[in-house]
């Protein structure tokens, strides 16, 4: 049987386990441009695995797209595995520092409040703006800033989205798809 | 023991079992080339006219020995005139470790003079990219890009050496390992996706699968594509194309794969497929590619691509698989062990009615008498004339094509050409390397003049190594594919492709010491093939044709594969 793909272009996290050897994030990234894919945000970080980082690529792209960029990333050399994760399959987090200008005691206390709604955290006070970190969903994340810009916005910091699926099974599960990438780098 | 660094890296390649180096020397390589002065008697280095020739050679050495082939040049300009060679060999999965030298770490990214991202602009057309900035770390960097280039599937690697690394008050600790060994060390170990020094297994259930469908089709089609040649798995795929009664098609990369000649032969397939190849896919139940990736000059048109079949693709690559067409089933593995898998089990089948339907569409295979000097007779002489073993080199265009359709190819590495990356000017350096991997061989260069005049340079290579090579220039005036192209799509608007201009190619032959002939009708190629054969130097033979052959039959881009636009 073909393959069918869901051409309805959604947002996907592809993560990605990779050996920590220079220039293997712009391996990486290389391939998204090279096919004219948008990163929508990309984070990279150590493992609990030595020598092994994670790299989390948020896409718009359809099933066929994406398929296509998993495949051109798994045959790298360094790529140890690579996960697709959807909406539904996983939980996302994100995390944002806000810098927000205050002008008066009355919008200093509007935000605080906004900030203890949102559970986010003041983290730097001056007589002038609020420092405030908020850790939370992609969508959390974006209505807390929303509600912020009407005190006036005046930088923020954001990391990528990072994504882990929900239950038992984890990146490092073997399976025949992970096997089959191997014969084609294997090294006897 | 404590070595110099250089010499750890000539000791590394004496390790590899390396005998033979292309390249071109340089300001930063320097200290390799000054540790090379004392390997001279162990290790041949081969100085080629320039960095792409070089590249070309030791990708042509690899292809036709099997072996890895290795390519040294110096930092800024020496790199990047190898781009194109090691994208070449990237396209075709040909082994070949590229080593180049950049400038020291106290100059590194200060735009010093020769200086220029090696890794960063070759890691898109390698498998790998090694920055040595340490030279302890020789041993291991060496050890791992012959262990990448050559195993699963083949490529280019690059390896660029800092100068201060390779400066001579660099001593490290080494200890000759052969290749054999050297894979038991960790730094291979750990290369290895499952650290375990064994070949992955081959799904047996994939094969059940596949012996099933086998069982189940009337009409099967087989493709022997490029993996067969690297997986030397001709015997292998003889045996099971001959047990599955099958037609088989060939393209450009697997020409070597199934004896051209063979009764099941279709011949090419594709744009410059011939009618039986390209209807039998069109009609086929069932289509099984081994080594084959599909590509936009085989299946034109992906949607309509054998759309009555039931499409088997074989692959070592695992992103190869529904990368260009969508498969029903697929097996992931190397051809020579998938294919000897299945034919454990695969009964002799017989399609005659198949067969009979779809071979006799193949093309007369005599040439057609002609006053005027053919393209097909020219080949004609070639293939009856050299031994049956002879290498061939082509370059890119209308010779190519001619070359892979009226030759015959007996075994993989015997047919050199640029099929993924379609490289003008690949031809005399991959035939210049191949003579230095198969002095025993002959080998023939057959090119256009647009090709020749890209890299006929590399004629004083020749001269200078005494090589016997015999370069067969398709000479039309032209940049015949082109033109053809012009002539059928853009309403014979010639722009640009007509090559009325020197050099007389007798002369320049001659200017480098070489012979040179030129044929204007089959008895004075007949002659001049017989006298170059003869002559125990390298020859140029200038055959005269007319501008307007064309390779025949011919499938435009992005068209259903049976809707030819030329027959």
């Amino acid at each position: 049987m073909k393959k069918e793909f869901n051409m309805e272009r959604k947002l996907y996290t592809l993560c990605i386990l990779v050996d920590d050897v220079p220039g293997v994030l712009s391996q990486v990234a290389r391939l998204f441009s090279r096919k004219g894919y948008n990163i929508e945000s990309i984070v990279s970080g150590a493992t609990d695995r030595p020598g092994i980082t994670r790299i989390s690529i948020e896409i718009l792209a359809d099933e066929l797209m994406l398929d296509q960029v998993a495949a051109q990333c798994r045959k790298l050399l360094p790529v140890k595995a690579v996960k697709i994760l959807d909406g539904e399959s996983c939980i996302r987090r994100e995390t944002a520092l806000i810098k927000v200008g205050v002008s008066d005691r009355n919008s200093r206390d509007e935000v605080i409040q906004l900030v203890n709604i949102f559970h986010a955290k003041v983290i730097d006070v001056a007589k002038d703006a609020l420092t405030i970190w908020v850790f939370g969903s992609p969508s959390k994340n974006t209505a807390l800033i929303e509600m912020l810009e009407d005190f006036g916005i005046l930088e923020i910091a954001k990391t990528g989205t990072i994504a882990i699926e929900r239950g038992r099974s984890t990146i490092y599960d073997n399976n025949k798809l992970r096997e089959e990438y191997e014969y084609g780098k294997h090294v006897l | 023991m404590k070595i110099r660094a250089t010499q750890a890296i000539m000791e590394c390649l004496l390790e590899q079992e390396v005998d033979t180096i292309f390249g071109y020397p340089g300001g930063t390589i320097l200290n390799l080339y000054n540790e090379m002065y004392d390997y001279q008697d162990k290790i041949k280095h081969v100085l080629t006219a320039h960095e792409q020739g070089a590249a070309h050679a030791a990708d042509g050495y690899a292809r036709s020995t099997g072996k890895v082939g290795v390519c040294f040049a110096t930092s800024g300009p020496g790199a990047t005139n190898l781009t194109t060679g090691i994208a070449t060999a990237y396209l075709d999965s040909s082994p070949v470790v590229f080593i180049t030298c950049n400038v020291s770490e106290s100059l590194l990214g200060k735009d010093a003079f020769q200086e220029v991202d090696s890794t960063g602009i070759a890691m898109p057309i390698t498998k790998a990219t090694f920055l040595v900035r340490d030279a302890q770390q020789i041993p291991d960097v060496m050890r791992q890009a012959f262990a990448v280039a050559g195993n699963g599937r083949p490529g280019p690697v690059m390896i660029d050496f800092l100068k201060n690394v390779t400066a001579a008050d660099q001593m490290i600790d080494y200890e000759f390992i052969p290749w054999q060994k050297n894979r038991e060390c960790d730094s291979i170990r750990t290369l290895n996706p499952t650290n375990r020094m064994e070949e992955p297994v081959i799904h047996q259930q994939d094969i059940d699968i596949l012996l099933d469908m086998i069982a189940e089709a009337k009409k099967p089609m087989l493709i022997c594509g490029g993996g067969v040649i690297r997986g030397k798995a001709h015997k292998e795929f003889r045996t099971f194309a001959e047990r599955m009664d099958a037609p088989v098609a060939i393209t450009v990369m697997g020409g070597g794969g199934f004896p051209g000649d063979h009764p099941l032969t279709t011949g090419m397939i594709g744009m410059h497929g011939s009618r039986a190849s390209n209807v039998a896919v069109d009609e086929c139940d069932l289509l099984i590619a081994i080594g084959c990736r599909f590509s936009d000059r085989v299946a034109l048109d992906p949607a309509t691509f054998a759309k009555q079949a039931k499409i088997v693709q074989v692959d070592i690559d695992r992103a190869e698989i529904d990368k260009n067409v969508l498969t029903d089933h697929h097996i992931v593995g190397h051809a020579k062990r998938v294919l000897a898998a299945i034919n454990e089990k695969l009964p002799q089948y017989d399609h005659s009615q198949w067969k009979s339907y779809i071979l006799p569409m193949r093309a007369p295979s005599v040439a057609a008498p002609s006053e005027k000097l053919t393209p097909q007779q020219v080949m004609e002489v070639i293939r009856t004339t050299a031994p049956r073993d002879t290498i061939v080199a082509t370059d890119v265009g209308q010779h190519q094509m001619w070359s892979i359709k009226y030759l015959h190819f007996d075994y993989p590495g015997q047919l050199l050409t640029s099929g993924g990356f379609g490289t003008m000017g690949f031809g005399l350096g991959a035939a210049i390397g191949a003579q230095m991997g198969n002095p025993d061989k002959r080998v023939v260069h057959v090119t256009g003049d647009g090709c020749f005049r890209m890299n006929c340079h590399e004629l004083c290579t020749v001269q200078h190594y005494g090589l016997p090579t015999i370069t067969v220039v398709f000479n039309n005036g032209t940049l015949g594919m082109v033109r053809q192209w012009q002539t059928l799509i853009y309403q014979q608007r010639y722009s640009a492709t007509t090559l009325d201009r020197g050099p007389d190619f007798v002369k320049l032959a001659e200017a480098y010491g070489l012979k040179g002939y030129r044929a204007t009708t089959r008895e004075e190629m007949q002659d001049a093939f017989q006298q170059a054969l003869d002559c125990g130097c390298g020859a140029v033979i200038d055959c005269v044709l007319d501008i307007d052959e064309m390779v025949r039959p011919m499938v435009a881009a992005d068209s259903p594969i049976t809707k030819f636009l030329l027959e």
